[in-house]
């Protein structure tokens, strides 16, 4: 399954790297990508993987990197 | 500009006044002012720079900031302190604003949602969001108005300005009957339209869809900078540490000198101004490449595309139109009218190609057809006019027992008969685009190596096309398996990349396999849309050259902002290390380098088109 999210307040370019690899590294996710010119974050993970327990992980992985940035479903 | 860069604005300018009043105020009082210009300036950085460390994050710029700037205040350098936190600032809030204004215009190149419709229902209008209109629902569009939904017009003519679907810069004259595409503007008149998709299914739900998703694909370029950084920014510390460290350890040097020489490192350490500028490159040519209609999935299409050697077409619907015409008519000792018509009959009821192409040369043909059997493969036998008729190849006239002349016409040809004698033979062909010819002329004068063509055409008409357009290479009988090995075998031996140029229509595995697949002709086909890496909107082939010349330039362009970064990053870690560049020289080269970065990336969107 694919999901795009919205990620506001994504100040800088260095910070969606940043969040890209460590949302990468989470065991669930297949495939992550984090533009910082769009401000969005496309995920791709299995269907069974509860997608909202998914989005609770990466909330706390991109706070970490930048606490002001708000992450919105489309 | 946002409330945050107003405020920040106002903290820069409050700063620099303070700091000028530090030079002419003494001692302590000095010293008080540079302090509070730096506090001024870069309280929130301090702040992150704390918070960050709880949440066990280092290595951060305004980490690297704070402690460059806080050392410099602790040694007493208190000008030095305020003014690169100072300069920081402003360099954060002109890259932000450099930024905001390429992502705002690029995404005005896609503006193109619909706000409304006007939904006629018993009579009355009501506004309705583009996503509440229903299949069949009756909309009505006056001019200036955008059309939401794709639909048909059922009353009224008017104008439609497409440039924002197609690219296309005539504006469409449109009337009752025409299919109209969702996003384009009426520009004059009034249309009553039958909305024949719902908006989520509409043109211009998936362009938009495609535009919002499009920086997924990152260019390799792209991943390798950001993959540079991760590693940049502790290797630069970590110098920055022995630099602080050995020589007053080691060498007996005096340990302030070499603390400056560390910090300035940390500034320089600072890996935004690498980062930045090499997806910014890549979303610039995307936004020039929407301006044109066609839409990039990504920059690594944009970089294949660079090193574009092969150019693969797909022959039918891309190199022509793709919709077939009679192009020679012999008849055999009869009116050529009578021909027509006896093939028009034979042919009423089939919708085979050939069989519209037949119909259309004679529109309403007078007569009765009945008894209509269509032999797969063969042709059609019917009774005309009470008598019995075939249409069909040379094949299923030998065994009706008709001899024919065969003739030499390049394309279908369909052979007549009726009751019982040969009436002659019509050749049906398609037509060249007009510009096939002037493209690939363009593809070769633009470094491409090789221009090849697909089809599953007969190997004569194959040959007719390929000389007609220039093409230096036609594969001809294939079927569609044969085409996916015909682009194995053309990627083996390519040195650059293969582009493969379809119209969508049964070519999505070829489109997959290319190095870049693009699709010609509009979003009609979600899975050529989904295969594609680049979608151009309408069906001219003339924007392939437009598309490669700008992916070329896309790149130049990023590879000229990392070199640049790069090489501006390492002299001054050099000048740093031999203690000539100050603290103001780092953030000068780290800001500097940032905004001319964006700079540059913006030629890559007001790309000039040949």
């Amino acid at each position: 399954m694919k999901k795009t999210y919205r990620l506001k307040n994504l100040d800088c370019a260095n910070c969606a790297a940043k969040m890209e690899a460590s949302i990468g590294k989470l065991a669930q996710v297949e495939s992550v990508s984090v533009s910082f010119m769009t401000q969005r974050m496309s995920v791709t993970f299995a269907d069974d993987v509860d997608a909202d327990s998914l989005l609770k992980e990466m909330k706390k992985r991109i706070k970490k990197v930048e606490p002001d940035c708000e992450v919105a479903e489309q | 500009m946002t409330k945050r860069q107003k405020r920040t604005l106002f903290r820069i300018i409050a700063s620099l006044v303070l700091f000028a009043a530090g030079w002419f105020l003494e001692d302590w009082f000095s010293a008080g002012a540079f302090l509070a210009a730096w506090l001024i300036a870069g309280y929130d950085v301090l702040w992150r720079a704390i918070r960050n460390i709880l949440r066990g994050q280092f290595f951060d710029e305004k980490f690297l900031m704070s402690l460059a700037t806080g050392c410099a205040l602790a040694m007493q350098d208190w000008s030095e302190g305020a003014a690169v936190m100072i300069f920081f600032q402003i360099g954060e809030l002109f890259e932000q604003l450099a930024v905001e204004r390429s992502r705002v215009s690029i995404a005005g190149l896609m503006d193109l949602r619909p706000d409304y419709a006007m939904v006629l229902r018993d009579g009355a209008e009501i506004e309705t969001a583009p996503e509440d209109v229903q299949i069949g629902d009756i909309l009505l569009v006056r001019a200036g108005e955008r059309i939401a939904v794709d639909g048909v017009v059922l009353e009224g003519a008017g104008t439609l300005d497409t440039s924002k679907i197609t690219g296309e810069s005539l504006p469409a004259e449109v009337g009752v009957g025409s299919a109209v595409v969702s996003g384009s503007v009426n520009i004059s008149g009034v249309l009553k339209i039958r909305a024949e998709s719902a908006y989520a299914h509409s043109t211009v739900a998936r362009i938009l869809t495609l535009v919002e998703t499009a920086s997924e694909k990152k260019a390799s370029a792209e991943r390798m900078i950001t993959k540079f950084a991760r590693h940049y920014t502790p290797c630069v510390i970590l110098a920055a540490v022995l630099l602080a460290a050995i020589p007053p350890l080691f060498f007996a040097q005096p340990f302030q000198p070499w603390l400056t020489r560390a910090l300035t490192f940390l500034v320089i350490s600072c890996p935004c101004a690498l980062v930045i500028s090499v997806p910014l490159s890549f979303f610039s040519g995307m936004g020039a490449a929407a301006k044109l209609g066609m839409i990039v999935k990504g920059g690594v299409a944009l970089e294949q595309l660079s090193r574009t050697d092969t150019v693969v077409f797909d022959k039918t619907g891309t190199l022509t139109q793709g919709s077939f015409s009679v192009k020679e008519i012999a008849p055999n000792g009869i009116a050529e009218a009578e021909l027509l018509r006896v093939a028009a009959l034979c042919e009423a009821y089939s919708n085979h190609p050939i069989a519209n192409a037949l119909r259309s040369a004679c529109p309403s043909p007078a007569g009765t057809v009945a008894d209509v059997q269509e032999q797969p493969g063969f042709g059609i036998t019917a009774t005309v006019d009470g008598k019995k008729a075939a249409a069909g190849n040379s094949k299923l006239m030998q065994s009706l027992g008709i001899s024919v002349r065969e003739t030499e016409a390049v394309g279908t040809s369909i052979y007549i008969a009726y009751d019982g004698a040969y009436l002659g033979s019509l050749t049906v062909g398609d037509t060249l685009r007009e510009n096939a010819a002037q493209a690939i002329t363009a593809l070769r004068a633009d470094g491409v190596k090789k221009t090849v063509m697909l089809t599953g055409d007969n190997f004569r008409s194959a040959q007719l096309y390929a000389t007609a357009c220039g093409i230096d290479e036609f594969h001809a009988q294939l079927l569609p398996q044969d085409k996916v090995h015909a682009i194995e075998s053309l990627t083996k031996n390519a040195q650059g990349a293969v582009v493969f140029v379809g119209d969508g229509v049964n070519d999505a595995p070829v489109l997959t396999l290319a190095d870049v697949g693009i699709a010609m002709g509009g979003v009609g086909s979600d899975a050529a849309v989904e295969a594609a890496d680049v979608v151009i909107l309408n069906d001219d082939i003339g924007k392939l050259p437009k598309l490669i010349s700008l992916a070329k330039r896309t790149v130049t362009i990023a590879r000229q902002n990392i070199v640049f970064a790069l090489a501006v990053k390492g002299i001054c870690l050099l000048l740093g290390a031999l203690g000539i560049a100050s603290m103001w020289l780092a953030v000068f080269a780290d800001v500097g380098v940032a905004v001319l970065a964006i700079l540059n990336s913006l030629r890559a969107l007001h790309s000039k088109t040949k």
